[in-house]
């Protein structure tokens, strides 16, 4: 048996609302991840090292401020500079399609926006991680 | 990523890069051969940390309290290992690790590596790797490993297996603090701490314990402490602090730390041994498969005899012993 | 038993009957609160309520039926849409097209940055800027907001809380340089410092420190700004971060208790700064729900108001309140039906006797409104004012059987939750512990599985749902340009205040946060000096400590 996904789920930038990151971290734990919850109110570079020292397979950021274009790409430069370009960065929040697109092209992976449901993130991160995980080990 | 492609991974642990000591301890949680083999590279070198274990009920403030001391030992310019395990969910299987976010002025400190553990499984307040993970950050340089578990009873008695000094965190208005008084905590602790000082029903508590105390008829010298705080203002920290050091350092020098860790190994192979003869017979095996098989087939029956098949299955199986 | 009795109980027996034969379609039969709704309710369901006790009239006690007795009749609702964005030039002009389309009243969104208190410039803003709101760092910035407005002619609400001392101190020096006096200005602060600790999480400075600050603003007000309301008492992000109603309906009530329990802590007296006291409602997708909730609302607090705090001047009694449409009940799939929503949000709340009202924009889960979506929005309350004929009567659901009965179970429902919060200590002890935190939490998570179960309808994302590409619509775009800009500005500020005076006053606000001084002259005085909203918050940071939440499960 595959060991258990670990998620980092955090709120990078100054926006507080965190339902939609506390249903998401409540969800992925009855999906069988461990979720390491990284709070509110988070800098890129905090959780660049907590992703780092917990050695999670993904990140799951939150962000609702329209600040997203800023914060998304800034934790996965961090994140690769460190060497943990493998790492999956997903997330969700207010971001338009066109934003989406846009991100994807900087490294960012599928991102879930309004409307997008617990059952289809959960499965895009067991994919993904699937995915990521059966390529590194066959190097 | 892989481990083995390039530099020496556990040169890069030693060097003090979080990312390597990140990926050693997933190998440890793993149980992956690899870290068995670094293992046998670096096990000369432990026992240089200090190891506390931090347990108590769940709401006792230990992860305010684990950031307290934490920040009282950066200030001595000592490095900082965190351990802090949840329990996985035994429906799901997953688990909500949310000690950390709790520790966050220790955040971007590169004196400090908290790593979050879920128990996978293992009853009780430790991980299987639990004792690993904490190795790896004694070779990754840290002086003071802090290993933060939830106490309910049969983990207080396993996280003192792992620590050098085990401080069991109480506070007053926890109504469950008797259940887990009764439930083994009184033998493991090395010191009790009661936080949230500043509540009503402080007195109460201590003369609690105290008359708990009392009833194991100990010499006074031999007695575990009793100190108090308010973690949340700072109130107490450094007095605890400065008596898990002065502990340590007294049994250092008296041999009791050398004989505690001596006790520790043992049980902690003996965990081994008995984890792996599981895994043998449950699952290299696959005896588990042929007992569900089994009880399909024949209905009720009796356990006993059901255990001798299986037993006997995994002797005829097996090779023979032979002694060196 | 009577013969009217007999018969009316058999022709219910009657119709059970035949109910219970007749088919049920698939649904849950429950409102987006997950309380359940029965099929009828008849007079019998109703017979213990008071027509005189419970039911009343408008502008009496307990004002169930409104807090005035003429209601729409003399005044229709103040349509007053929440605006913000940009840079204070931009917002400006938007308040020029609102007032300018038939606007009452200013409502001001501010962007992060200002919500926690940190200039444009600083590092943790970058990407923030401009963003939710508009970027206010210093007097300069206020007065720009409100260029060509003159204050005393309108009424202006600000959504602001951890910071909202200060910036009401940016706004009441703006005004007296317009010339205008502090006793002619009308308007409201959100203020609610307790919410922000449950739900919305833009606090800065821990409780103690912070209800000092708000007891500060009732204070000034009740002495200096007679008309202004210093707390808008707020459910709407309660229910926003996924509580029940009857949640949001008893938290938001709760919260109120504590501002006023603070106050006659200080010493002021009940009556002196109850009339000033306003609330916010979120006006959410269960019709009748909603508008029950308002109801039991304005019974709730005059009966408390009176009975537990001593309250004589009625106006102390009268609960009023302001109300926002529910942004979480929009989807970003199919955006014209977020039109439909919103309109019989804003109905329920029209319906529920709201004071003011703000009706979302239908791009609003992707973006902040555009000018056309705005418009509508605007329109949607215009209409129902105007033509649908609902503001002609008082009160007409009043006697309904329905909606007395679930007025009835809303406020039961609140009482059973005020027990459970003094049971807990009260509503600080109970937030410390981080009891509404959770409690919201677990309503939103049960929420969102229902609706994945299918149990609770979002038309076009869990039904009829399109599978053709949607068209995109042009959505509002802040550009990074509105922050360099902002951070050019304050660099210029800085560069050409006058350093000594702006100095003084945060030494000032220093020495007052230590004692027990009311901090709004300070504040007053850092703003005239062009002290910078960052530059008076990092001196609070420092005198006040910052907060870290429980972060509970």
């Amino acid at each position: 048996m595959d060991t258990p996904i670990r998620v980092l789920v955090a709120k990078p930038g100054l926006d507080g609302l965190d339902r939609g990151a506390k249903v998401v971290a409540a969800a992925l734990r009855d999906a069988g991840m461990e979720v390491i919850y990284g709070g509110l109110h988070q800098t890129p570079e905090a959780i660049a090292e907590m992703a780092i020292q917990e050695d999670v397979d993904a990140v799951g950021l939150s962000v609702l401020s329209g600040a997203h274009m800023h914060l998304f790409p800034r934790v996965v430069n961090l994140l690769t500079k460190a060497g943990a370009g493998h790492m999956l960065v997903t997330g969700g929040g207010i971001i338009s399609a066109e934003d989406m697109t846009e991100l994807t092209k900087l490294g960012v992976g599928r991102l879930f926006g309004p409307g997008a449901t617990l059952k289809e993130l959960v499965e895009y991160i067991r994919a993904e991680v699937g995915r990521r995980r059966a390529a590194a080990r066959s190097v | 990523m892989t481990v083995a492609a390039g530099a020496d991974l556990l040169g890069r642990v030693r060097a003090g890069e979080a990312l390597a000591c990140a990926r050693l301890m997933s190998l440890a949680e793993r149980g992956d051969s690899r870290f068995v083999a670094e293992y046998a590279r670096f096990h000369q070198e432990l026992g240089r940390a200090r190891r506390y274990g931090i347990t108590g009920p769940p709401g006792a403030g230990k992860s305010t309290l684990v950031e307290g001391l934490a920040l009282h030992w950066r200030a001595l310019q000592r490095s900082v290992g965190v351990v802090a395990v949840d329990p996985t969910s035994p429906f799901s299987g997953g688990a909500l690790l949310g000690d950390r976010v709790r520790m966050s002025r220790l955040a971007l400190d590169p004196g400090v590596f908290i790593r979050s553990m879920a128990t996978r499984g293992v009853f009780g307040g430790l991980a299987r790797a639990s004792d690993d993970v904490v190795d790896v950050l004694d070779i990754y340089g840290s002086d003071t490993i802090l290993i933060e578990t939830v106490g309910v009873g049969q983990s207080e008695v396993d996280i003192a297996r792992s620590a050098d000094l085990t401080v069991v965190v109480l506070h007053p208005g926890g109504g469950d603090t008797i259940q887990a008084m009764k439930a083994g905590l009184m033998e493991v602790a090395d010191i009790y701490l009661v936080n949230k000082a500043d509540m009503p029903g402080l007195d109460r508590l201590v003369e609690q314990l105290t008359d708990i105390l009392d009833l194991r008829d100990m010499p006074m010298a031999e007695r575990p402490p009793i100190l108090t705080a308010v973690a949340s203002t700072g109130e107490g920290v450094p007095a605890l602090a400065d008596e898990l050091d002065r502990m340590h350092a007294a049994r250092q020098a008296s041999g009791a730390l050398a004989r505690r860790r001596a006790d520790n190994l043992e049980k902690r192979v003996r965990r081994l041994v008995e984890g792996r003869l599981r895994h043998d017979i449950w699952e290299a095996l696959g005896l588990a498969e042929t007992l569900s098989q089994r009880i399909a087939q024949i209905g009720p029956h009796s356990a006993w005899s059901l255990a001798d098949e299986i037993l006997d299955s995994y002797r005829r199986r097996r090779p023979p012993e032979t002694h060196a | 038993m009577s013969r009217t009795e007999t018969s009316r109980d058999s022709a219910h027996d009657q119709w059970q009957g035949a109910f219970d034969k007749a088919g049920v379609r698939d649904a849950s039969f429950e409102t987006v609160s997950s309380a359940p709704v029965a099929p009828l309710l008849t007079a019998a369901d109703v017979a213990a309520t008071d027509p005189v006790a419970d039911i009343g009239l408008p502008g009496q006690f307990p004002y169930t039926r409104g807090p005035y007795p003429s209601m729409y009749r003399t005044k229709l609702w103040t349509m007053r849409q929440f605006a913000g964005f940009g840079n204070a030039h931009d917002t400006n002009e938007r308040y020029k097209f609102l007032l300018g389309k038939g606007q009452d009243g200013l409502s001001v969104a501010f962007d992060l940055p200002t919500l926690m208190g940190y200039d444009s410039d600083h590092p943790r803003c970058e990407g923030e800027v401009g963003r939710c709101g508009v970027a206010i760092a210093s007097l300069k910035d206020m007065e720009a907001l409100f260029d060509g407005i003159k204050l005393s002619d309108v009424t202006t609400s600000m959504t602001i809380n951890s910071s909202a001392a200060i910036v009401w101190a940016m706004y009441l020096v703006t005004a007296q340089k317009q010339g205008c006096r502090l006793d002619q200005l009308g308007g409201t602060t959100q203020n609610d410092i307790l919410k922000e600790y449950i739900a919305q999480k833009e606090y800065i400075f821990p409780p103690q420190p912070s209800m000092r600050l708000v007891v500060d603003t009732m204070e000034f007000g009740a002495k200096h700004v007679p008309r202004w309301h210093p707390i808008s008492v707020s459910g709407y992000h309660i229910r926003e971060a996924g509580s029940t109603a009857v949640q949001e309906l008893a938290f938001t009530l709760a919260d109120g208790f504590a501002y006023v329990e603070a106050a006659i802590e200080r010493g002021l007296l009940v009556d002196d700064f109850a009339p000033r006291l306003s609330f916010f409602f979120n006006s959410h997708v269960d019709f009748f729900e909603e508008i029950a909730k308002f109801r039991a609302a304005r019974r709730i607090y005059a009966r408390r108001m009176r009975d537990r705090y001593g309250a004589k001047n009625p106006r102390s009694m009268q609960l009023r309140f302001h109300t926002q449409t529910a942004g979480c009940s929009l989807t970003a799939q199919q955006p014209l039906n977020n039109i439909v929503r919103t309109t019989w949000e804003a109905l329920a709340g029209v319906l529920g006797g709201t004071q003011s009202l703000h009706t979302n924009s239908m791009d609003e889960t992707l973006a902040l409104p555009t000018e056309t979506a705005v418009k509508v929005a605007l329109r949607t309350q215009q209409l129902i004012g105007y033509e649908s004929g609902v503001a002609n009567t008082i009160d007409p659901l009043a006697g309904s059987y329905f909606v007395e009965d679930a007025t009835n179970r809303m406020e039961q429902g609140a009482l059973d939750i005020f027990a459970r919060i003094d049971e807990l200590g009260g509503v600080i002890p109970a937030l410390e512990k981080g009891w509404f935190q959770r409690e919201i939490g677990k309503a939103a998570y049960k929420f969102q599985r229902e609706m994945e179960a299918g149990r609770q309808i979002i038309v076009g994302v869990n039904k009829f749902v399109d599978t053709e590409d949607e068209q995109p619509m042009d959505l509002l775009r802040i550009s990074m340009e509105t922050e360099h800009q902002q951070v050019r500005e304050l660099a210029e500020l800085r560069r050409t205040r006058s350093a000594g005076k702006a100095e003084a006053a945060l030494e000032r606000i220093r020495a007052d946060a230590r004692s027990s001084v009311n901090l709004m002259p300070a504040f007053m005085q850092a703003a005239d000096a062009y002290a910078t909203l960052g530059e008076m918050v990092d001196v609070l940071r420092a005198e006040f400590g910052t907060y870290r939440e429980p972060a509970v499960f």
